[in-house]
C-alpha cells in the first residue's frame, strides 16, 4: 500500500524550508558583513544594502519558523503515487540536462532533446518505435532550422551536428 | 490634444506589414502558451526574448520586438480562459476564477458562450486600460521626470509593501521570498565598488541570477511538476463555436454593463497598484457575486461570472504596463520579463523613455490596441484548433515543454550552468507553490534588487546616511507614508478583527 503512503508532512517541509530560508539569511548576513556593512570614507560600502536584506530574511524565517511549530498543518506534503510521477519526470530531466551540460563532454542540446522526448514517449505514452522516431526527431529539426537558421541563434551542438558539417 | 497626436504616430510605426505579421505570430504563439500547462505569460515571453535579440538591433527593430512579445502577453491573457473553460484547468493562474463559472456552462453545453462571453470581456477590459495607458502614462512621465533617487525609491518600496500588504497567505512568507529575490540579484559584482558579492570563490556565480532563469525554473518547470501530481490526463468538453452562438451572447453582454465597469476599474486599479491580474479577477468575481441580482446562482454557469474575472484579469493585466513604462516598475511578473527585455535591447525604462524614444512608446500603446483587436478575432474563429493542442497527449507534450525551457534558459547568456539554474528553479518554486510562498514578488525583487538598491544608496548619500530624507518632502513622504500603511496592512486588519472578531470566533469553535 505505498500508495497511500505521505512523504512527510506539510509542517515538516514548512519546518525544512524556513530554516534552509534562516540559513540562507544568515549567509547573506555573514557574506555582507565581510565585505562591510557599515558607512566607508565614501558612503555606504559594499554590503550595507544586503546587509538588511539578510537580516529581514533571517527575522521573517524565525517567524516562519515557529509559526510552521505551532500550526503547520497536519496534511500530507505530496503522496508517494504523486512523488513517483514527479521523480518519473524529474530525474530523466537531469540526466538530460546533465547531458547538455557538464565540464567532461557535451552532446550539444540537439540530439540529447531528441532521446529526451523519445524515452519519454516510450515509457509513459508505450508509442511504436517508428512514431517516436518521426516526433522526437522531427521536432528537433524543426527546431534546429528555426534557431539555426532562421533566426540565427546558435545552439550548443555535438558530434553529430559536426558530422553534418555543422559546428 | 497632444496624445492623440502621439497615438496617431504610433500608429504610423505599427501598422506596417512587417509589424502587423508579428502581432498575428504573437498573438498565436501566445495562446498556444497560454493553453499549454507549464507555459504562461512571464515565462513564454521569457523563453521567446532571446529570439529578439538580433531582431532589436535593427533600426526601429525594438519597436518591432517589443510588440511580438507583448502580442504574446495578450494572447497568453486570451488563452487562459480556454482551458478553464474547456477543461476547467486554468492555464494561467488568473483565470482560476474564470472556471467557477465558465466549467459549469460548458457542461450544460454552453461552451460556445462562455468561450465568447470571455473573450468578449477581456477585450472590453483591455481596451479600458489601453485607453488608460494613453491618456494617464503621459501625465505619470512628465510627473515622474522630477523624481530622484529617494522618491524612485519610495516608488519601489510601495510596490514591494503593495504585495505584503495584499498578499492573502501569511506576510512573512511573501517577505521571505522577496527577500530572497534581493538577496539573489545581490550576487555578482557589486556595480559601486566593483566588489564580488557573494560568490564564494565560484565563477559562475559572478555573473550573478539572471531573473529570466528564474522565471523559466519557477514558472514552467514548477508548473510542469505541480500539474504531474494531477495525473496525465486532461479530460475536456468539446469547443464549437460558430457565428450564431457568438452573435447570441453578444446580445446577451450589454446586459451586464455595470459588472465590466466595476470589474475594468477593479482591474486597472490592481494592474496600476502591482496586485497584480490574479488578485483582480478573484475580487472582481466576489463583487459581481455580491451586487448581482443572480449572484445567489454563481457559480452554477453564469455568464455574468464570466464577464466578471475576465474583464478585470484583462484590464489588469494591461494596466500593469503603465508603472513598467512611465517609471520603470513592472506590475506583474510579465511585465517584468518585458522591462528586463527592454534593458537587453539598450533602452532605459522610466520617464525619460516618453521623451528620448516617442517612436517606441507610442508603437507600443498603439499595437496594444491593434493586437488586442486581432486577438480577438483570432480566438474567435480558433478556438477548436487551439483546444485540440491539448488533446496531444502527455507524453508528448511534456518533453517538449521541457526541451523548449532548457533550450530558453540557454540561449538567455549561451551559458551552461543556467540550464542547471533553471532545473534548480524549478524544484524551488514547486516546493514553493505548495507551501503557499509567492513567487511573483520573487522574481520582481530579482528584476528590481539591483535598481532599488542603487536608489537607496544614492539617497543615503545624499542625506549621508539619514533616513529621514525619505520623508523630505511632501511627495516623497506621501509615497513612502503609503508603503508603510500598505506593509503593516496585515498588522492593522489583524488589529481590527481582533477588536471586532473575537466573540465570533470563539463562538464557531462552540
Amino acid at each position: 500500500m505505498q500508495q497511500e503512503k505521505a512523504v512527510g508532512s506539510v509542517r515538516t517541509w514548512e519546518i525544512v524550508v524556513a530554516a534552509l530560508f534562516l540559513a540562507f539569511g544568515a549567509v547573506v548576513v555573514w557574506d555582507s558583513r565581510r565585505l562591510g556593512a557599515q558607512w566607508g570614507s565614501d558612503g555606504p560600502q559594499a554590503g550595507y544594502f544586503p546587509f538588511y536584506i539578510g537580516a529581514i530574511i533571517c527575522t521573517a524565517s524565525i517567524i516562519n519558523l515557529f509559526s510552521a511549530v505551532a500550526k503547520g498543518s497536519r496534511d500530507a506534503f505530496v503522496e508517494w503515487g504523486q512523488l513517483r510521477l514527479i521523480l518519473v519526470v524529474l530525474l530523466p530531466t537531469l540526466v538530460y540536462v546533465a547531458l547538455i551540460a557538464n565540464p567532461l563532454y557535451s552532446l550539444g542540446i540537439y540530439v540529447p532533446s531528441a532521446l529526451f522526448i523519445a524515452f519519454f514517449m516510450r515509457l509513459l505514452g508505450k508509442y511504436g518505435w517508428a512514431k517516436i522516431a518521426a516526433v522526437s526527431v522531427g521536432t528537433m529539426v524543426a527546431f534546429f532550422v528555426m534557431f539555426e537558421i532562421w533566426f540565427k541563434v546558435p545552439l550548443p551542438k555535438g558530434p553529430l551536428e559536426a558530422a553534418f558539417g555543422f559546428a | 490634444m497632444q496624445e492623440i497626436q502621439s497615438l496617431l504616430g504610433g500608429f504610423a510605426v505599427a501598422l506596417s506589414w512587417f509589424n502587423l505579421m508579428l502581432m498575428l505570430a504573437g498573438i498565436i504563439l501566445g495562446v498556444i502558451i497560454g493553453v499549454l500547462p507549464g507555459l504562461g505569460g512571464a515565462n513564454g515571453v521569457a523563453i521567446l526574448l532571446p529570439l529578439t535579440f538580433s531582431m532589436a538591433q535593427q533600426p526601429g527593430g525594438a519597436t518591432s520586438a517589443i510588440i511580438l512579445l507583448s502580442c504574446i502577453y495578450w494572447g497568453a491573457l486570451f488563452g487562459g480562459a480556454i482551458t478553464s473553460i474547456l477543461f476547467n484547468i486554468p492555464g494561467e493562474p488568473w483565470s482560476v476564477a474564470t472556471t467557477f463559472d465558465g466549467y459549469p456552462l460548458g457542461q450544460k453545453g454552453r461552451a460556445g458562450a462562455a468561450l465568447t462571453a470571455a473573450f468578449t470581456s477581456s477585450f472590453v477590459g483591455a481596451l479600458v486600460a489601453v485607453l488608460l495607458i494613453t491618456f494617464l502614462s503621459p501625465i505619470v512621465a512628465r510627473f515622474a521626470l522630477r523624481f530622484g533617487p529617494p522618491e524612485f525609491f519610495s516608488v519601489y518600496l510601495l510596490t514591494f509593501s503593495a504585495f505584503v500588504g495584499m498578499s492573502k497567505g501569511s506576510p512573512f512568507k511573501t517577505i521571505a521570498s522577496m527577500m530572497m529575490g534581493f538577496a539573489l540579484a545581490a550576487v555578482g559584482i557589486d556595480t559601486v565598488t566593483g566588489q564580488l558579492r557573494m560568490t564564494f570563490g565560484l565563477e559562475v556565480l559572478l555573473k550573478g541570477f539572471d531573473f529570466l532563469i528564474a522565471v523559466i525554473g519557477l514558472f514552467g518547470i514548477g508548473e510542469i511538476l505541480l500539474t504531474l501530481e494531477e495525473g496525465l490526463e486532461f479530460k475536456g468538453t468539446q469547443a464549437k463555436l460558430n457565428t450564431r452562438v457568438v452573435l447570441e451572447t453578444w446580445k446577451e453582454l450589454p446586459r451586464y454593463w455595470k459588472t465590466s465597469i466595476r470589474s475594468s476599474v477593479v482591474g486597472c486599479m490592481m494592474g496600476i497598484v502591482p496586485g497584480g491580474a490574479t488578485p483582480a479577477s478573484f475580487m472582481s468575481y466576489g463583487l459581481a457575486k455580491k451586487m448581482s441580482r443572480d449572484g445567489a446562482k454563481f457559480g452554477t454557469g453564469m455568464v455574468e461570472g464570466v464577464v466578471a474575472p475576465e474583464t478585470a484579469a484583462h484590464a489588469a493585466g494591461t494596466s500593469a504596463l503603465l508603472p513598467m513604462l512611465t517609471l520603470g516598475v513592472p506590475g506583474s511578473p510579465t511585465a517584468a520579463v518585458l522591462l528586463g527585455g527592454l534593458m537587453i535591447w539598450g533602452l532605459q525604462p522610466g520617464p525619460l523613455l516618453f521623451i528620448e524614444k516617442p517612436d517606441f512608446v507610442w508603437g507600443l500603446i498603439a499595437s496594444m490596441y491593434l493586437g488586442n483587436i486581432v486577438g480577438l478575432v483570432v480566438v474567435l474563429t480558433c478556438v477548436p484548433l487551439f483546444a485540440a493542442i491539448l488533446r496531444v497527449p502527455f507524453s508528448i507534450i511534456a518533453p517538449v515543454i521541457l526541451v523548449i525551457c532548457a533550450i530558453g534558459a540557454y540561449t538567455v547568456h549561451n551559458s551552461m550552468f543556467d540550464v542547471w539554474l533553471m532545473v534548480l528553479f524549478g524544484v524551488i518554486g514547486y516546493v514553493f507553490k505548495k507551501l503557499d510562498y509567492p513567487l511573483a514578488p520573487l522574481v520582481l525583487a530579482l528584476v528590481l534588487g539591483d535598481r532599488a538598491e542603487d536608489s537607496f544608496r544614492q539617497s543615503m548619500l545624499l542625506s549621508q546616511g539619514d533616513l529621514r530624507i525619505f520623508y523630505a518632502n511632501t511627495l516623497v513622504g506621501t509615497i513612502t507614508t503609503l508603503s508603510l500603511l500598505l506593509l503593516f496592512w496585515p498588522v492593522i486588519s489583524m488589529g481590527i478583527d481582533l477588536l471586532r472578531g473575537k466573540r465570533a470566533t470563539n463562538l464557531d469553535k462552540e
